[in-house]
């Protein structure tokens, strides 16, 4: 179930909570315990602020035990990355200098 | 264009260039001409042939998959775990050519999504500050 890009956005407007789900994307699943020695506020509030993440169906939860563990959920972001504006964009720009090149170059 | 009738998409993009074919076809397959608007490229003009083209972002890997000298040129694409294809097709007009050039096989499944998102995702953040100066 896509989420709406505004509650994505919202839920990653704040740096911290940012840095969280980064921090998730890029090393893969954490407990709230691992997120809290890096984040540099309490363990409340990184619970806190991965609740705000779940609600936007950026991360999912996993408990193990005493332990909840955290992952990203990047497809959460698919609605955001529309792959054909972005190549036709860069497209336009490739035959943009293709088309200087060859006004440089001999017939 | 998007066609979302399929399981890929594609973009396409067609410019009326006042060169001919031939000269457009140069800039197409000469590795230093291609460095010049494309990327840094070990391109050769043989069918089958491997290479590679590379920009700040990282790399793409490509193989000459068509090859109609001053008409067709085609090559896939894998870039960011998202494989595709990129067709020029050149044809001539009165007054030089038309260009069109087709990158297709964008799945729209999520895992290729889920990828491309993950490459998407510098840019993303750079937008996102004007997104959010929208938002209230």
């Amino acid at each position: 179930m896509p989420h709406a890009p505004d509650l994505i956005f919202r839920a990653l407007a704040d740096p911290t909570r940012r840095a969280i789900f980064e921090r998730l994307c890029r090393d893969g699943e954490q407990t709230v315990v691992a997120l809290t020695a890096r984040a540099g506020v309490s363990q409340p509030a990184v619970s806190k602020h991965l609740g705000v993440l779940k609600l936007a169906g950026l991360v999912r939860d996993r408990p193990d035990g005493r332990q909840t563990h955290y992952s990203a959920q990047l497809a959460a972001l698919t609605p955001l990355v529309d792959w054909t504006s972005e190549m036709a964009g860069f497209w336009e720009g490739r035959l943009d200098d293709l088309e200087d090149l060859l006004k440089r170059m001999d017939q | 264009m998007t066609d979302i009738s399929t399981e890929t998409r594609s973009v396409v993009v067609e410019r009326e260039v006042p060169h001919p074919p031939e000269k457009i076809w140069r800039a197409l397959t000469t590795p230093h001409l291609i460095a010049e608007w494309l990327m840094k490229n070990d391109f050769a003009p043989v069918m089958g042939h491997r290479f590679q083209l590379s920009g700040d972002w990282g790399a793409a890997d490509c193989k000459v998959t068509a090859l109609d000298p001053d008409r067709t040129l085609a090559y896939t694409w894998d870039a960011m775990g998202l494989k595709s294809v990129v067709t020029w097709t050149l044809t001539p007009t009165a007054t030089g050519t038309h260009l069109r050039v087709e990158q297709a096989g964008f799945p729209q499944d999520n895992e290729r999504a889920y990828r491309g998102a993950t490459f998407g995702w510098q840019n993303f953040v750079g937008k996102l500050a004007d997104v959010l100066a929208r938002l209230d």
